[in-house]
């Protein structure tokens, strides 16, 4: 039977077994001189596992006892995660090098996250989704505080790891709970146990558990370090953040809270609802002020999980497929938004002030369309693709009895709406300046630019494919 | 020809494409091949629709040249027109000519006005053909895009808050819609218009939040529509955002904005409020009756105290626009016809008012009436064409303009007595400050300086205002051209609202008892 768990997880055991790899190798032979290779050949595997786990379509396998689960939800998230890891991954390597950031430890932490959050999307048992977790997070902390000699990102990493152990400490405290109440860490034992209702200690257990999800995915009010990381970390760092384990959390709440928890979706749908309300606003009113671009992704990011969290809050297998949907369309979103911010540069230095792009439009003006038709879709603007993610998560939320919160969702987008428009006000609108931003053409940047903005617009026509399989990934989760 | 309306719709679509992929440079033969794709293109547009008009058969009431595909999320993308939206349709293909004609001096990034202006007809048209809630969505919003850069780049001096007003107040009416529609979906399970349309929602009484609700899902429906639409329209009191992008705007953005996309409310309450919740428009429909009416006597009064010519003239819509909801909601053959017409004609009037604001702000650069006056003596032929559509505005029989007010205004008096006495007035109250303008501006001595040497109008500007005065005045004179097309359309749209009307009272009146 081992052999058989062990195919189970074998694309996390390569991942694994190939970051050893490359760190010994990278270890005793040049060290720092084999990190743009060693980049390239992890982005590399990225997308070969995920063309492989995309395309070994079978149904839901379980390995060691259902403490690991392989389901169509399982590979859906991994393939995102895998996909968007390795667009960041190579869309930072000319940054970092640059910089003198490219260490060879770079892309093998990240490999290590990336099997961390691979296991907490495959999770069965509340053990095995803590080791993913911390497996992802402690990756995470180290990576965003790679630019040692720098206050701020040493401070970001700092506070990430702080803020990150005391969510960790209350998902922990959480999962004892659980296990007290229910005798079990197994999602299959929880269901059994909660099938007569919930009891208190369950309900705690519950509660703490949500608890540190909504840190990991950077919902309100347990948002606070989201925006201090955001901007202290390298920009190629934050645009990891903002995408690959925003995936991860987001699949491994709705998996805790559909699987182990889904017979009682009453007693976890009001805490949802209201960590949604309270992300939306707080994103769309706190990003108003801000003038770095970087801190203004941020409060986005969050403003974005609410809408997420929408989908989620409806409780039904509908709202699993709108929330993955968004989820997927915000990571394609993001990457074309941070490539673009990436490229900003002035003699060389990068550049987040939002007021540097002043009269962009005349500078580059094909960059600035396609940073405009990304701005309009975080916005949700149609006919951005942007747009059909909000429709699918509204359409849950109304199914699920939940009018009211997708009356707030859409009152919240509107003050959203307000600070991608002023981006835009910058880039179109203001006066020509004499200081304007390098005009570097990294066609890497470029090209992510790109296709990111021509997938927001293409999109509309069948969001390629992707509404069936989402469909399939939800109906295994909570069918 | 099974695809007649997509072809027509992105037409110019296919031009705006065309124009940012290969037009490079700057120059002015680059400009000059910009302006002139945008107008062979809009031209075509208008020729394809052709086709549309003629092909179109009055008599029958469903719709028309109807194109379905399967989309996602068991949406559709459903084309069709009817009566009512099938001269929507001609009235835009046929005014964005005159609009790319009326940008022709424009020389800061044509060719980005240019696309901006080509999408915004695609957009427009969409809203007017779709027939999938979504669908219709879609265009409408998407229409945000194009006008605020198009106010933003190249408006006025105060178009950063003019754009970014524009925006925010019609996105906010907007999103409460897409609720309203997600709700619909819901409810029905389809977002087909064509079925929508005779689809009953629930008109129990519903508590929210302690307040009972007559009419229940429909009127809280009703109210999310408004919400979207009287922006749009725009009703007093949310119409504050309108003079501000009008004054902001260029002139080509003020004639799409007042000649088109206004008519996208109207268009709204006869397509969506009226026929899918009647009982809505029951509960409702005196509010938006007295809403009009003191929209038309409160905006001609606050237009008549306007020293900027162009916040005079959009003070002007907001009055005719209040007789296009006055009439819609008056719900009868008269009130309707005359909305529809109103629209149609205001849609020429309007636009040709702001492009004569065009020819003198293009000489002088500044809008305000005391800068001019006695232009007769230097440009007759301006204040002829100036005198025929301010008389127009007035509602002087004859004019296109004549016929819409006087029909509103009867089936008002049909509905409501008293509203349409009130109404009444605003037609004393436009004379009153169009003819004011009017003779601040043209008539008199001429004795400012600066006017001695203004010019009178070009060729160009002479070819432009032509189409408009034809269509005014054959409108006037000859007004079966417009309620031929729209009369069996609205027959059956009134027979179905009074239907379900008349059904929902006996109810009420049981429940009473």
């Amino acid at each position: 039977m081992i052999s058989a768990d062990l195919n189970t997880i074998l694309p996390e055991i390569i991942l694994a077994v190939y970051a050893m790899g490359a760190l010994l190798l990278a270890v005793y032979t040049s060290k720092d001189k084999m990190a743009g290779l060693l980049t390239w050949t992890t982005a590399a595997l990225f997308l070969a596992l995920a063309l492989w786990i995309g395309f070994a379509w079978h149904g839901t396998d379980t390995a060691f006892g259902g403490m690991i689960v392989d389901d169509a939800y399982a590979r859906f998230a991994k393939v995102v995660i895998l996909a968007s890891a390795a667009a960041v991954l190579v869309m930072g390597e000319n940054y970092m090098a640059r910089r003198d950031l490219l260490r060879f430890e770079y892309p093998i932490l990240i490999a290590l996250a990336v099997v961390g959050m691979m296991v907490m999307v495959s999770a069965g048992d509340l053990m095995v989704l803590y080791m993913g977790l911390e497996l992802q997070s402690l990756a995470l902390y180290v990576v965003a505080s790679i630019r040692r000699d720098s206050a701020k990102s040493t401070e970001a990493g700092l506070k990430y790891f702080v803020l990150g152990a005391l969510s960790s400490g209350l998902l922990l405290y959480g999962a004892s709970l659980t296990y007290g109440y229910a005798g079990t860490t197994l999602f299959s034992g929880i269901i059994e146990a909660t099938s007569d209702g919930v009891s208190l200690g369950l309900l705690f257990g519950l509660a703490f558990l949500i608890a540190g999800f909504a840190f990991k995915v950077s919902a309100a009010p347990f948002h606070m370090w989201t925006p201090d990381v955001y901007e202290g970390a390298p920009t190629p760092v934050t645009a990891l953040f903002a995408t690959a384990p925003k995936m991860a959390a987001m699949a491994l709440f709705a998996r805790v809270v559909h699987d182990a928890f889904g017979g009682t979706i009453g007693d976890w749908q009001q805490i949802v609802a209201f960590l949604a309300v309270a992300s939306m606003f707080l994103g769309g009113i706190a990003a108003i002020g801000q003038t770095d671009i970087k801190r203004l992704m941020a409060y986005s990011s969050i403003a974005h999980m609410g809408f997420a969290l929408m989908g989620l809050a409806a409780g039904t297998a509908f709202g699993v497929q709108a929330m993955l949907i968004y989820m997927t369309i915000y990571i394609a979103m993001n990457i074309g938004t941070f490539a673009f911010i990436l490229s900003m540069e002035k003699d060389g230095r990068p550049v987040t002030n939002i007021a540097a792009l002043n009269m962009y439009s005349r500078a580059e003006p094909g960059k600035a369309l396609a940073m405009l038709v990304l701005l309009f879709s975080l916005a949700g603007v149609p006919p951005m693709l942007g747009f059909f993610g909000k429709l699918y998560v509204l359409r849950a939320a109304v199914d699920g009895g939940l009018a009211w919160l997708a009356v707030l969702g859409v009152l919240a987008s509107v003050i959203g709406a307000f600070y991608y428009l002023r981006i835009v006000y910058y880039m179109y609108f203001g006066k020509p300046t004499e200081d304007a931003l390098d005009r570097n053409a990294s066609p890497v940047l470029w090209s992510l630019l790109m296709a990111s903005a021509v997938v927001m617009l293409v999109g509309i026509v069948n969001l390629f494919g992707v509404e069936p399989i989402a469909q399939a990934a939800a109906l295994a989760l909570a069918g | 020809m099974g695809n007649l309306l997509t072809i027509t719709t992105f037409i110019p679509t296919i031009a705006a494409v065309i124009l940012a992929i290969f037009l490079r440079g700057e120059d002015e033969a680059a400009q000059r091949n910009a302006k002139w794709v945008a107008m062979a293109a809009t031209v075509m547009t208008f020729v394809v629709s052709l086709f549309i008009l003629f092909g179109f058969n009055p008599n029958d009431t469903g719709f028309q040249f109807v194109e379905e595909r399967d989309w996602l999320l068991g949406l559709q993308y459903k084309m069709g027109v009817d009566g009512i939206s099938v001269l929507f349709v001609m009235l835009t293909t046929f005014l964005m000519p005159i609009t790319i004609a009326a940008c022709w001096n424009v020389t800061h990034r044509v060719k980005e006005y240019m696309i901006a202006f080509l999408l915004l007809e695609t957009l427009m048209l969409g809203v007017f053909m779709a027939l999938d809630l979504v669908l219709f969505y879609m265009f409408f919003e998407a229409g945000l895009i194009p006008m605020f850069l198009i106010i933003g780049i190249w408006g006025g001096k105060e178009r950063i808050y003019a754009a970014f007003k524009f925006f925010l107040y019609t996105f906010l009416g907007s999103v409460l819609m897409l609720v309203a529609m997600v709700t619909m979906f819901y409810q029905s399970g389809t977002t087909d218009i064509e079925t929508l349309l005779t689809y009953p929602f629930g008109t129990e009484t519903i508590t929210v939040m302690g307040v009972h609700v007559i009419g229940g899902l429909q009127t809280l429906l009703w109210l999310a529509f408004f919400a979207s639409f009287a922006v749009k329209m725009p009703m007093w009191p949310v119409h504050t955002w309108l003079p501000d992008a009008h004054v902001q705007a260029p002139t080509a953005g003020s004639v799409v904005l007042a000649a088109i996309l206004l008519k996208m409310g109207g268009y709204g309450f006869l397509r969506f409020s009226l026929p899918m919740f009647p009982v809505g428009t029951e509960v409702m429909g005196d509010l938006v009756l007295w809403l009009s009416a003191i929209a038309i006597v409160y905006t001609s009064l606050v237009a008549l105290v306007q020293e900027d010519m162009k916040k005079l003239i959009a003070y002007s819509s907001v009055a005719h626009m209040g007789y296009v909801t006055m009439g819609i909601f008056a719900v009868n053959q008269q009130g309707i016809d005359g909305a529809i017409f109103q629209m149609l004609s205001h849609g020429f009037i309007s636009g040709a008012l702001f492009l004569c604001v065009g020819v003198i702000y293009d000489r002088m650069h500044t809008r305000d009436i005391d800068a001019y006056g006695g232009l007769v003596n230097r440009m007759p032929a301006y204040a002829l064409i100036f005198m025929l559509f301010t008389m127009a505005n007035v509602g002087l029989p004859g004019t296109s303009g004549f016929i819409g007010e006087f029909l509103t205004l009867m089936g008002v008096f049909k509905a409501n007595t008293w509203v349409a006495a009130v109404a009444t007035t605003g037609v004393i109250l436009s004379a009153a400050y169009a003819l004011w303008l009017y003779r601040r501006v043209v008539m008199g001595d001429l004795i400012k300086e600066s006017l001695k040497s203004i010019t009178d109008m070009t060729p160009r500007e002479r070819w432009i205002f032509a189409p408009l005065v034809v269509m005014t005045l054959l409108l006037g004179v000859y007004p079966s051209l417009v309620t031929d097309i729209i009369g069996p359309s609205v027959e059956a749209l009134v027979g179905q609202v009074t239907t379900a009307q008349a059904a929902f009272e006996p109810v009420t009146m049981m429940a009473q008892h």
